[in-house]
């Protein structure tokens, strides 16, 4: 190994993981920086050991391979410099502002790889800043990380084939009172069907097999809904929507989980120079790359962070980028891996075309919101607030604009939640595709320290 | 009609499982399961784990993985964390809203 290579991989999710195995099977040892105390991912987290007493109730046929994988990733992660706590705050100058569980430190790197993953996209609605709404990845978090139930009554709710895996996850630990409200028509899904199968027979096939699960388990099961409003007192009582024949219809409920696809985490890429184009298909920015996740002279990018594709799109990125990461540094490229992945990531992205065609992002909506419902949960700006600051006649509308006249996206989540509405709104108004919201560090709030060195001695004035 | 509403959101997967863990939110003792997350043991007993400081209203975490801050707390110190994040441990003392404040 070079002594002057450091490479540092962000995230420890199947990206991640997969690059990580890749140089070290190189006979690399990679700098790995992980925010949770874990390694997994989202979609494939670890359990608790609470939830674990559960796996084979959970993963059911599946539990045996899926520990067969994470004991191979704990095995590459020994080999690497593996830092769990520790976020990737800033980038700049090849080099990565870290805040750990020791405080602050900075790490100088040769070569970069940001697979940090993705979070849910949300669209607004009345009702859903109260207790008990989740987002639907969060919905899932709560089982493997917090061992809970959101609720006694959940509803799952949105746009998204996630509704069906969360609420066959919580049947199969026993949850009783279950809904899945789904926004999208059939029809939409059964035209995307075919494309589905096309590019993954094996995945489409078990997403029918999911619904049949939840029908047999005595789920509610409506799709082609309208969602119209959460409400309760202090919390989720109740929500109201129409059936797809345009019933009024109300769902008791203590929790609802809500989600709409999922949205790339791109803060960091962008800090590390990164430049987006937008994609009309999944209506969202991704940053440029190759076809193996280069995105500059010393970055590469993977995984969801990246563009959208799911945990096994995740793993071939991961793969590829560090196979690219291998010839920047001289190394010999292994054909057949490069050929593999490449094909197992076109199937995958081919896959997640078609779902995303199938569970449509109500982009729409976002012109429809009433006045009052709150946009921005963290500094409550409510859609009517944002409207009166599309009206403003000085200079172009502009969503980084919007932002700065209304606060909205200026709060503690930095405009991950309502940023995706955010643009819609602004596109309804200027009639182009949504801008992009412009990243700042820190990426997540730190906690400000001044350290100014020890104190001068009282009356010692110089 | 009396509709029961349960004071709480979270309901563990096991209700069963002890609750050996003590700690102190708001000034009220909090249990916790071994390996618990102090924004599941706050929820296991509360609707809410603080409140928005705009308009008052009850928050109570979103996204649960440490992106939306919305379960975001404070100990004794003003240090700021949030409770999805953070493991439950005996002793723990901790705020809804800084103590001194900072941040």
């Amino acid at each position: 190994m070079q002594t002057d290579t450091r490479i540092a991989i962000v995230g420890a999710g199947p990206a991640g993981l997969a690059a990580a195995r890749t140089l070290v099977e190189a006979g690399l040892r990679p700098v790995v920086l992980e925010e949770s105390p874990l390694a997994g991912g989202q979609g494939t987290r670890r359990l608790s050991p609470l939830t674990a007493l559960h796996r084979s109730a959970l993963f059911g046929a599946s539990a045996q391979s899926i520990t067969r994988r994470e004991d191979a990733e704990d095995a590459v992660l020994k080999q690497c410099d593996f830092r769990t706590g520790t976020l990737a705050w800033a980038c700049h100058d090849n080099r990565l502002e870290l805040l750990g569980p020791d405080g602050f430190d900075s790490l100088t790197y040769t070569h970069l790889v940001i697979a940090v993953g993705a979070t849910d996209r949300l669209m607004p609605m009345p009702g859903w800043t109260l207790p008990g709404v989740f987002t639907l990845g969060g919905a899932q978090v709560a089982l493997k990380r917090h061992a809970s139930f959101i609720g006694q009554k959940v509803v799952f709710a949105g746009s998204s084939p996630l509704l069906y895996l969360a609420a066959a996850q919580y049947l199969r630990l026993g949850h009783r009172d279950l809904t899945v409200l789904d926004t999208t028509p059939a029809s939409g899904k059964a035209r995307a069907f075919p494309a589905m199968l096309r590019h993954e027979p094996h995945t489409a096939l078990q997403g029918v097999s999911l619904i049949a699960e939840l029908w047999r388990g005595g789920v509610t099961l409506r799709a082609g809904v309208r969602l119209d409003r959460i409400e309760g007192d202090s919390r989720v009582q109740r929500l109201r929507y129409a059936t797809a024949r345009g019933r009024d219809m109300t769902a008791e409920a203590d929790a609802v989980a809500l989600g709409h696809g999922l949205r790339a985490e791109t803060q960091l890429a962008e800090l590390a120079g990164a430049t987006f184009a937008f994609d009309p298909a999944f209506r969202q920015w991704f940053p440029r790359t190759d076809d193996r996740g280069r995105a500059g002279e010393r970055l590469w990018l993977a995984g969801d962070s990246a563009r959208i594709g799911g945990a096994e799109a995740a793993d071939a990125a991961g793969s590829l980028a560090a196979q690219s990461l291998l010839e920047s540094l001289g190394r010999a490229a292994d054909a057949h891996c490069i050929r593999r992945d490449t094909r197992r990531l076109r199937k995958q992205h081919g896959f997640q075309r078609a779902m995303t065609d199938a569970f449509r992002w109500p982009a729409k909506q976002a012109a429809t919101l009433a006045d009052d419902v709150l946009v921005c949960r963290c500094e409550r700006v409510t859609a009517g607030e944002i409207r009166a600051a599309l009206a403003t006649p000085s200079g172009p509308i502009e969503v980084n604009r919007v932002k700065s006249i209304t606060r909205c996206g200026m709060g503690r989540c930095q405009g991950r939640f309502c940023g995706p509405a955010l643009g819609e709104m602004v596109a309804s108004a200027t009639g182009d595709p949504p801008g992009r919201l412009r990243t700042q560090a820190p990426i997540r709030p730190i906690p400000l320290v001044f350290d100014a060195g020890p104190m001068a001695p009282e009356g010692d004035d110089t | 009609m009396v509709i029961f509403v349960a004071r709480h959101l979270f309901q563990p997967i096991d209700p069963g499982t002890p609750r050996p863990l003590r700690f102190e939110f708001d000034g009220a003792e909090i249990t916790a399961r071994r390996n618990d997350t102090v924004l599941a043991a706050v929820l296991a007993s509360r609707e809410r784990c603080g409140v928005n400081e705009f308009d008052g209203g009850g928050r109570a975490g979103f996204c649960l993985m440490g992106s939306c801050q919305e379960c975001t707390m404070w100990d004794e110190d003003g240090r700021r964390l949030r409770g999805c994040m953070t493991e439950a441990r005996e002793g723990l003392r901790l705020r809804s809203r800084p103590h001194c404040g900072s941040d």
